[in-house]
């Protein structure tokens, strides 16, 4: 079985309460769930969808066939009908969108009726349309009334029961009344956990001892500092909004040096202001780590909308010369696990490090059975407490071999720790002379550089170990690619090689993906953006040239089918 | 006990003769006189002459970026509010390119201390005019003078209930002591101008203009009265008051953030076996 829900609506007509009570409702139930949407940026109005596909086996995309269509709103009819498999299923309240339709593909569910009639208040529509989306799927509402007592808790009694019962009305006005209701649903056994690709880095970050995050609100990056805030009392972080990215990326550099580890995290445009800050945090060589959720650019761009579009924005942002590490996960686990590598690498080599995301996956919502934590690492660099005070002499900026000197704690000691934007000498004083720049240079950057290339892990190969056919791609693709390869490996020598810790790009010492590129007939770089800026990168650094590329850049992610169709067309 | 000599720093490279001698030296007294150590304070500052103020003395630095001094104090003062944070700025650093971050760490009102060393130009750059240059005033790169109205800090920190907003003289060392020293003591963000003459570029704005205008805000006035304040700090051109313009009691932000009512963020401990009961909440 492998099902797709799209609930289509005006903003503010309750669609995401809809589409995440129901992803919910299947994760718990233990199937295999993948969410993403689709919205415009206003508050109210204009068209807006949900999608959730589930699955007994494991889904990690969208798909394009619709198996039940829940339109709030006509618009929702006129554009995806079109859409709906052989025997789909349109939901819909004939009384709200003043249309009627007679087809046996349509159920006419009165949810504004029943939730008048059973809630006692018409608001509750939302809470019958989720009843009517189990009851025609055949699911019972024991999962969905548990969802509603939690969320409707703090409201009241009144609130919670009149919820149950719009629910239980919906369910059984579905199962009454839907004769073509012929969905399948595999016996699974939960519960599986959901998470979005933003609350995946808000977890990983706390997960990874964060203690201070500022930022500005900027979408599609925002839920991630919702969701630190959310959980600031309980692990003890402050979350500060600045008064822009500016502020935002100086604030935690401030922090950093204070000796707490510090993030911010922006989009394309608060991120343009922040780079003066990336060569500050270079410079001073203070650890932070920044999320950049990429959004279609130039300027404002697309503001809700997807865009791998500033990989050599985050590549050669911010002036002068020094090591940085981009990371780009593809999943939300890969987002928990490389927010914890950010840390742990920006603290070990006290560069910049960079989180590499986007729209679709800072808002798609994945299931897995759970999340690795005897992976997370944390390792306390700073120099502290007594290790601190019988140090002989501390200059924040000693030259090592490694390029790195430990961070001592300003005022926990009679040690002073100094620092400047300036080129400066051992101590932190600003200076002018060649052969201290030329030292600082070389421990900043030559001398950092061959261990975090070391450190920098290879790419995931999956599918065949002798490939004919390569698609590669990098970030928020994992998903898409990897179902891609399951699909036509049927047919098809084929594998995916996927990037996610970017830069610098992972030597071929530990896995040699070039000889397999340079192996394989054809090699097709799959990218989110207009240019191949990935493929750039790969040519740029090691000289190799992929055959094709497939480019999306209309502000929406890939599904699988058009991806499959766009790879078959290459192919032939 | 700390002397002089724990706050002997590297040799200044400002022109002889420069106001920002005397505030050092005042700087370093004040801090002595107050009995705390070099280690117990942070000096963060931006780019410009002032900016190069705390390689001149020995203490805890952040020189950071030109502008971006207030934020980078900020963070730090969030994370170890215990830290003593002074930020030490010009004219264009703090008014010009930094003034975002003036307003908004004014309504913050954490416990930083900002002195804006203001000679109403921007020397590093060499002459010109920076946001409290007055109008009319001519510059190579403003042929017809200064067409922009000069900024008044004074007023816009009363404006925003600035919760100590103060101005003092690099000519006059006792005053300006004495009033490092309030502006340290007073609980809240402190903002305190100190007209500072340029002796390279400023030639409008001598230390003689300077010694001819300023005079002492008399005894009685009530500094609380933001009234009055707004009046005192509108003063400007031949007579400039100079002393504690405005202050208030507004509660200070590390105060009301429950997380650090204990421990400042630094000596926070972290258990990361704890983060299993959180992904509980995503089944």
């Amino acid at each position: 079985m492998d099902y797709s829900i799209r609930i289509t609506g005006e903003a503010g007509q309750g669609i995401q309460t809809i589409g995440g009570s129901l992803a919910k409702v299947f994760a718990r139930s233990g199937y295999h769930v993948f969410t993403h949407q689709d919205y415009e940026s206003r508050v109210r109005g204009g068209h807006n969808f949900y999608q959730i596909r589930f699955s007994d086996a494991p889904v990690m995309s969208s798909r394009d066939g619709i198996d039940l269509l829940v339109a709030m709103d006509s618009a929702g009819i006129d554009r995806y009908l079109s859409g709906l498999t052989e025997n789909g299923l349109v939901i819909y309240d004939s009384k709200t969108l003043r249309q009627k339709h007679e087809d046996p593909n349509f159920l006419d569910v009165p949810f504004s009726d029943l939730a008048v009639e059973h809630g006692g208040n018409k608001i509750m529509a939302n809470t019958v349309a989720t009843g009517a989306v189990l009851g025609s799927i055949r699911m019972d509402t024991d999962i969905f009334l548990d969802i509603l007592k939690h969320t409707f808790s703090k409201k009241g009694d009144e609130i919670v029961q009149g919820n149950i019962d719009a629910a239980k009305a919906g369910h059984s006005y579905a199962v009454g009344n839907c004769w073509k209701c012929s969905f399948d649903l595999a016996p699974v056994s939960g519960p599986k956990m959901l998470i979005a690709g933003n609350d995946a880095i808000g977890l990983g970050a706390i997960a990874s001892g964060l203690k201070f995050y500022s930022a500005y609100p900027m979408t599609p990056s925002t839920g991630i500092m919702n969701y630190i805030a959310g959980k600031e009392e309980e692990y003890g972080i402050i979350v500060e909004q600045a008064e822009d990215e500016i502020a935002a990326v100086n604030m935690a550099i401030g922090a950093s040096f204070a000796g707490v580890r510090a993030m911010t995290g922006t989009s394309g445009g608060g991120f343009a202001l922040m780079v003066e800050g990336i060569s500050l945090a270079a410079m001073t060589e203070t650890p932070v780590v920044i999320a950049l959720a990429q959004r279609p650019g130039p300027a404002t761009g697309l503001p809700t909308r997807t865009e791998q579009g500033d990989l050599e924005f985050a590549l050669y942002s911010a002036h002068g010369e020094f090591p940085r590490i981009i990371l780009a996960p593809g999943t939300p686990e890969q987002a928990f696990h490389l927010t914890n590598r950010a840390f742990e690498m920006a603290e070990k080599y006290q560069v910049p490090v960079i989180i590499l995301t986007d729209q679709y996956l800072a808002d798609s919502q994945w299931t897995f059975d759970k999340f690795d934590t005897d992976k997370l690492k944390y390792t306390d660099r700073r120099l502290r407490g007594d290790a601190l005070k019988e140090q002989g002499i501390y200059n924040r900026h000693t030259c090592t071999e490694i390029g790195v000197y430990p961070m001592a704690i300003p005022g926990e000691s009679r040690h002073l720790v100094v620092t400047d934007s300036d080129e400066h000498d051992e101590e932190g004083h600003m200076i002018e002379d060649s052969e201290t720049r030329i030292k600082m240079i070389d421990k900043r950057l030559f001398n950092k550089l061959p261990a975090i290339k070391k450190d920098i892990a290879p790419p995931a190969f999956y599918g065949s170990d002798t490939p004919d056919i390569v698609i590669i791609g990098w970030g928020s693709t994992y998903g898409l690619l990897k179902e891609a390869v399951d699909v036509l490996s049927k047919d098809l020598n084929i594998s995916m090689l996927h990037f996610s810790e970017m830069y610098p790009l992972p030597e071929i010492e530990k896995f040699n993906y070039l000889d397999i590129l340079k192996r394989a007939e054809m090699t097709i770089c799959i990218e989110n953006n207009a240019t191949s800026q990935f493929a750039r990168l790969i040519r740029t650094w090691t000289g190799f040239e992929f055959s094709n590329r497939i480019n999306k850049y209309d502000g929406r992610p890939f599904t699988l089918e058009s991806l499959i169709g766009e790879i078959n067309a290459i192919i032939g | 006990m700390p002397s002089l000599d724990d706050y002997k720093g590297i040799d200044p490279a400002w022109c002889p003769g420069c106001g920002n001698f005397s505030i050092l030296d005042t700087f370093k007294e004040a801090m002595v006189e107050m009995d705390l150590e070099p280690h117990q304070l942070t000096v963060v500052s931006g780019i410009g002459q002032a900016a190069k103020f705390p390689h001149y003395i020995r203490c805890n630095t952040f020189n950071g970026l030109h502008g971006r001094a207030l934020p980078v104090a900020a963070g730090i003062k969030l994370a170890n509010h215990k830290m003593k944070v002074f930020v030490t700025t010009g004219d264009g650093d703090c008014y010009g390119e930094g003034g975002n971050h003036l307003l908004h760490n004014i309504r913050r009102n954490l416990d930083i201390k900002l002195f804006v060393h203001d000679n109403q130009i921007y020397g590093l750059t060499k002459g010109q005019p920076s946001p409290t240059s007055m109008e009319g005033i001519k510059f190579k790169i403003h042929p017809f003078g200064v067409l922009s109205e000069q900024m008044n800090p004074m007023a816009l920190a009363v404006a925003l209930d600035c919760s100590f907003v103060a101005r003092a003289f690099s000519g006059d060392q006792e005053h300006l002591k004495g009033i490092i020293k309030e502006a340290a003591e007073h609980k809240g963000f402190a903002l305190v101008d100190i007209l500072q003459p340029c002796v390279t570029f400023n030639k409008v704005n001598t230390f003689s203009w300077y010694k001819e205008r300023v005079y002492q805000i008399e005894d009685g006035y009530d500094p609380t009265d933001r009234l009055a304040a707004f009046e005192k700090a509108l003063e400007w051109g031949d007579r400039i008051p100079l002393g504690i313009i405005y202050k208030n009691q507004r509660p200070i932000m590390e105060e009301r953030i429950p997380m650090i009512s204990k421990e400042p963020l630094i000596r926070h401990s972290f258990d990361q076996k704890k983060i299993e009961e959180t992904l509980k909440e995503f089944y």
